[in-house]
């Protein structure tokens, strides 16, 4: 039914210094399907995820794009291979325009001067496959964007670069009800683009709205990976909290795999 | 087709101008000033001056309007740069003293030919610009502390050249010529002409060819005037120039645009062009607007901080060779006094945001202007330098106000 992950993890370890974050950690993302990532503070989907994008060499484990065992050994790496992560704080430029943001450090140039010209239309045409109408100018800076829309920038910049998977740190985190709806319905778009998505998010709502499976990390390891069709709104707070759930979730303390 | 508005193609004519119209005001609202404080203080203060001194009027007053202010403005230009990173160089007044020095000691004392001397003066201080801009990226000192010490140091850096604050004379005609001789008239207004008949090319291929491609275009009515009003100014400023300026014109004649207004406005375009139109330029405003956003997106923020702080100084020794071309000689205090607070004032006059990611090469010549205007005028009215000092003084603090008001009325409008 779903194809083969485009992106997995096995045995993932990651510590800093004395302190051990991941332990053994196992995670696929499918391609065309939102994959929900849960945790606690702490849980350690920051570091996964920062270990997905190459912002930190994992200690020890097994990197898989496409089937195929890669080695990312930086930001640069894992773009390459068509990985972006929407940041919670966006990393948008307030000073700068919505077309200058989504081309930021990968303008597009004729000679030396920059292409405009191509880079509008670029920005237009990847808007408008997300469906997105809430910008009425693509030459208005990014401060004068609300939340959403703001958000809508960041992600599309991550679209832009013909991405196959696609990371977002809690993006409605700082969203009203209208406009975390917004973005959320452009989250479901992703995937039914033929993306794969991670999201990360405290809010089970959201969760539930849009995530085909669920990840959910306690205490630095996986608890469990499950489809989200097949387990209860209290069955996904358990396993965040306690990091197990009937027959779910982590058999002891110590971290074996279900 | 687009998600962008496109309400006028280019095509209509009043509504397409009360759009562009709308939108400004709009934008001044939302305290986005842009250049509108620098230019109504510039009509204000010509008017009062003009009615209180007819003698500000004078075109020999209005060509000395140019050399007075010229270096002030092109080290406001290279200023503009590590503004706009939200970072300052207290220094660049006495860098351009050290490459004015360097200038001096070559030309007149090792006898160098004056173009030699000019690329060692641009190239001492382009050096300075590498050392501070490392010292503030590499090392991570505040740029505050770098270039006030670095003021300090050149300070007496241009005493040692000096030998101890002697004065050296500028005999070499070349150099003398660029703040003291004139362009022929017939030239001034070929370069008038030929510069606006390129603008307006220019506009109208760009917005032909973004209406070709369906994107939202200015409209032709916009261009028209726009080159209309770079027409009337260009030409209204040649005009004046090319009178006859001498008290004595049997004797000597003197008219004709003085060649340091070309210099300038080469300078003008050349960092118009790089700041508005390649990835370096659009890489400042990143690193200025948000920093981790820059580095994340790949961009190498160290070098982009180091370079402009290249540029500045770099800028600061043209403008020592254009002090110094002015005074035709070389002395301790060049570059100094006021020069830098003048420099900074300049750029945060004509709208350059001192919190960074705002202002344009423009701006330190609209701001350059109001500073030489106040300059000349107040000299005129005969007030006594002490005067002039503190006039300047609060200018420069108004501004710095303005752009702190309106950078919070920014921040409540959500414009930025």
């Amino acid at each position: 039914m779903s194809q083969a992950p485009v992106l997995e993890l096995r045995g993932i370890d990651k510590s800093f210094g004395p302190v051990q974050v991941l332990h053994d950690v196992a995670f696929s993302v499918h391609p065309g399907e939102v994959t929900a990532l849960v945790g606690d503070n702490g849980a350690g989907k920051s570091t996964l995820v920062k270990c997905i994008g190459g912002i930190h060499p994992i200690d020890s484990g097994e990197y898989f794009f496409e089937g195929e065992k890669v080695h990312v050994g930086g930001p640069r790496d894992a773009a390459a291979l068509g990985v972006e992560i929407v940041y919670q704080d966006l990393a948008l430029c307030d000073n700068l325009d919505i077309v200058q943001n989504m081309f930021l450090g990968r303008e597009r140039r004729s000679g030396l001067v920059l292409d405009e010209a191509t880079m509008e239309e670029l920005a237009a045409r990847t808007l408008e496959s997300l469906s997105v109408r809430t910008v009425t100018s693509l030459r208005q800076r990014v401060s004068s964007l609300s939340g959403g829309q703001r958000q809508t920038v960041a992600i599309a910049k991550a679209v832009l670069w013909n991405s196959k998977v696609v990371i977002l740190d809690e993006p409605t985190a700082a969203l009203g009800v209208a406009q975390t709806a917004q973005v959320l319905d452009l989250v479901r778009r992703l995937a039914d683009k033929g993306l794969a998505v991670v999201l990360i998010s405290h809010n089970m709502n959201d969760v539930f709205a849009v995530s085909d499976r669920i990840a959910a990390l306690y205490l630095g390891r996986m608890a469990a990976q499950v489809k989200t069709s097949e387990v209860t709104h209290s069955q996904v707070v358990e396993l965040i909290t306690a990091g197990r759930s009937g027959e779910l979730g982590l058999q002891n303390g110590n971290g074996a795999t279900p | 087709m687009t998600t962008t508005t496109v309400p006028e193609k280019g095509t209509t004519g009043a509504p397409a101008i009360g759009a562009h119209a709308r939108d400004y005001v709009e934008r001044v609202r939302g305290g986005d000033l842009g250049a509108l404080p620098a230019v109504i203080g510039l009509v204000v203060l010509c008017a009062a001056f003009s009615v209180l001194r007819p003698a500000f009027l004078s075109p020999i007053n209005f060509a000395n309007l140019f050399t007075q202010g010229a270096a002030v403005a092109v080290i406001a230009m290279g200023l503009i740069f590590v503004l706009l990173l939200g970072e300052i160089d207290l220094s660049a007044g006495f860098a351009s003293g050290v490459c004015a020095a360097v200038l001096g000691v070559l030309l007149t004392n090792e006898g160098w030919p004056w173009y030699a001397a000019v690329l060692a003066a641009m190239a001492t201080g382009a050096v300075i610009g590498l050392v501070l801009g490392t010292l503030v990226a590499k090392l991570g000192i505040p740029s505050f502390v770098v270039t006030l010490a670095a003021f300090l140091a050149f300070q007496g850096v241009v005493l040692l050249l000096l030998k101890e604050g002697t004065n050296i004379s500028i005999r070499d005609e070349t150099i003398l010529a660029v703040a003291n001789k004139n362009m022929p008239p017939a030239l001034g207004w070929g370069c008038a002409a030929a510069g606006v008949l390129i603008y307006a090319a220019l506009q109208v291929v760009q917005a032909r060819r973004r209406a070709a491609r369906g994107l939202p275009a200015t409209p032709m009515p916009m261009i028209a005037f726009r080159v209309g009003a770079l027409a009337v100014i260009s030409g209204a400023a040649v005009f004046v120039l090319n009178l006859e300026r001498s008290r004595n014109a049997a004797l000597v004649s003197l008219k004709g645009v003085p060649i340091v207004v070309p210099v300038i406005v080469v300078l003008l375009l050349v960092w118009t062009f790089v700041l508005r139109r390649t990835a370096y330029g659009r890489h400042i405003y990143a690193v200025g607007g948000n920093a981790e956003a820059a580095r994340r997106a790949g961009i190498d923020v160290d070098r982009i901080r180091i370079s402009a702080f290249v540029v500045c100084s770099f800028m600061a020794s043209i403008g020592g060779i254009i002090a110094a071309s002015r005074a035709n000689s070389v002395d301790p205090n060049t570059g100094g006094s006021n020069v830098l607070l003048f420099a900074v004032g300049a750029a945060v006059i004509g709208g350059t945001s001192l919190f960074g990611g705002k202002g344009r090469a423009l701006d330190a010549l609209l701001g350059g202007a109001v500073v030489a205007v106040i300059e000349n005028g107040m000299g005129l009215m005969g007030y006594a330098a002490g005067v002039k000092y503190a006039v300047t003084g609060c200018v420069l603090l108004l501004a710095a106000g303005v752009d702190a008001l309106s950078r919070k009325r920014a921040a409540a409008t959500g414009r930025g």
